[in-house]
């Protein structure tokens, strides 16, 4: 049972407040009309999917509703950190 | 190969059941082999049987990094259906329901399969047209599938809650007859026995880190336990460890590994004797030979490879089986463990070619894989033997994600089986 920190909340909560949404800092692209199908594929499907450290998103949605990024192991499950939108992770891989 | 055969259990019984041959050889690995197989869960298994047995390729091993079927092919609920809306599905999946047929008399090896039907119940109208649709589809690809109403279900089922008052009630389910479950353990030995019968190498504890490609085509694995081993062509046939597998050969695949958890309970006298599953209160369910009641959840949403569920899964599972089986509200469970899966944005397999010249992938089974495994080995034998998709893999191409050719089996993967 995962014990999640909600930036904006700035509160601890159990898992079942929250959604994960996958992998996080995937950016739309720049020139979305000029986009090859193979860019365009890329970034709608492929995906790092680590073994390891994991920068991901997730959805505080039985609380304040806001997405915010999370980096945790998908191995051992720890959590190192939760931090906003917009914001870059301190631990990486 | 020593022969099974009631006779032979006889002949054995005289001499205390203590000569029986090994099941399978543990053989020192070779430092070249034509084929090399990554991944001893049932697919890669039937992979290197039908490699050796129908395309005459005996120079193969199968590398493990645990021991053979501990996987996702030794943790699966068992369910073998081949039942699905799309025709290029449907005809993998009926393929594979065909091997399964005659798979115990051709591996000699009894793999118990059970031909006890499967339902998929419908809970809403949309649940009812969507199941309609799916029969319809069903039957044009000459796969036995029937709609069922609440009356017939009730009768098929007489433990399970088909009243109106149920908080979801049952409004009529799809029926494949020749549906069931098999035993898992005993699909990955008997593969890797009659595999090994025809020259096949098990190399179990043996764990690849590391592709090694050349100038874009690869050329052998590396090993933690035996170093470097070279291949002609490489099959990467390893579930939830895909991506972790493409990472070494340097690409990345439209796949994220997820937990999916089942649990059975104690064992009691012989309740149920088809299979249930529900999309809608997700749920499925069904009795082994044992007398325990084998459970499958959902899977945990997040990416995860550590092979153990959560427990706010488990609660919602069994709510769901004790809502359609109030009966079984006492029952304890026993054990609960988890797998990793390798759900795939279509919830189809990925049976293909890479970037990487000799380097095919054989994945994206997800929640549902097992009932494929003969037909997933027999077709990837195929392509690994001609070097490009067979007929039936053809559309399961990894570069779909590309040209948008998708294959949407939501509907009828939607509950993890
Ligand atoms: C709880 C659960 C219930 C399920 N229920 C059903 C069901 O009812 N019906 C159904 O059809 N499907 C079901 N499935 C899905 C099904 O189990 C899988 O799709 C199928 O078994 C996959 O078989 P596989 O041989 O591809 O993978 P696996 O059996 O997982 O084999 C892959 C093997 O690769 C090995 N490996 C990984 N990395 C390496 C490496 N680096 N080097 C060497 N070896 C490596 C692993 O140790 C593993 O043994 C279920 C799955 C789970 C987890
Ligand atoms: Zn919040």
């Amino acid at each position: 049972m995962f014990y999640i920190y909600c930036p904006y909340c700035e509160e601890y909560r159990e898992e079942e407040e929250f959604h994960p949404k996958g992998e996080a800092h995937i950016a739309r692209p720049e020139d979305p009309d000029n986009c090859t199908d193979e860019e365009w594929g890329d970034y709608l499907f492929f995906r790092k999917n680590p073994r390891g450290v994991h920068h991901e998103l997730w959805v505080h949605a039985a609380g304040c509703r806001k997405f915010f990024n999370v980096t945790r192991d998908t191995q051992s499950y720890r959590i190192y950190e939760s931090y906003k939108i917009g914001e870059q992770p301190s631990v990486s891989a | 190969m020593q022969k099974y055969s009631g006779f032979g259990l006889l002949k054995h019984a005289l001499s205390h059941h203590e000569n029986w041959q090994r099941v399978w050889r543990n053989p020192k690995p070779k430092p070249r082999y034509d084929v090399i197989i990554v991944g001893g869960g049932g697919h890669g298994l039937a992979t290197a049987y039908y490699l050796a047995s129908v395309h005459g390729i005996t120079n193969v091993a199968v590398l493990e990094k645990g021991y053979l079927g501990g996987g996702n092919t030794g943790r699966n609920t068992t369910i073998v259906r081949s039942n699905y809306l799309w025709d290029e599905s449907a005809h993998l999946y009926e393929h594979a329901l065909k091997l399964w047929e005659g798979l115990s008399q051709e591996l000699n090896y009894n793999v118990m399969f059970s031909q006890r039907g499967v339902l998929n119940l419908g809970h809403t109208l949309q649940d009812m047209r969507d199941i309609q649709r799916r029969v319809s589809a069903n039957r044009l690809n000459g796969i036995d599938s029937e709609v069922l109403d609440t009356q017939q279900v009730q009768e098929l089922v007489p433990v399970m809650d088909c009243s109106p008052n149920a908080r979801y009630p049952i409004l009529g389910s799809s029926w494949q007859p020749r549906a069931g479950v098999a035993r898992h353990d005993a699909v990955a030995w008997g593969y890797a026995r009659a595999a090994d019968a025809l020259g096949v190498d098990m190399l179990q504890q043996c764990e690849v880190t590391d592709l090694l490609v050349e100038d874009g085509t690869v050329t052998g694995v590396e090993t933690r336990q035996h170093g470097t081993i070279k291949a002609g062509k490489v099959g990467c046939v390893v579930a939830g460890n895909s991506g972790v597998l493409a990472k070494m050969a340097g690409f990345r695949l439209p796949i994220e590994s997820h937990p999916l958890q089942a649990l059975v309970s104690e064992p009691i006298k012989p309740v149920l004797d088809t299979v249930v599953m529900s999309n809608q209160v997700h749920g499925y369910i069904s009795q082994s030979d044992k007398g325990d009641l084998v459970i499958g959840a959902g899977i945990d949403g997040y990416n995860g490879y550590g092979q153990r569920g959560s427990y706010p899964t488990i609660e919602h599972t069994v709510q769901a089986i004790v809502e359609m089986f109030p009966i079984f509200s006492r029952v304890r469970m026993n054990r609960q463990w988890g797998g990793i899966v390798d759900t795939c944005p279509d919830a189809c397999p990925i049976i293909s070619a890479t970037p990487v010249e000799n380097l095919f992938f054989n994945c994206g089974w997800g929640t549902g894989g097992f009932k494929a495994t003969p037909g997933s080995g027999h077709v990837f034998a195929e392509t690994l033997a001609r070097g490009e998709a067979s007929e039936l893999a053809k559309p399961f191409s990894m570069f779909r994600f590309h040209d948008g050719a998708l294959i949407d089996e939501h509907g009828a993967a939607g509950v993890a089986h």
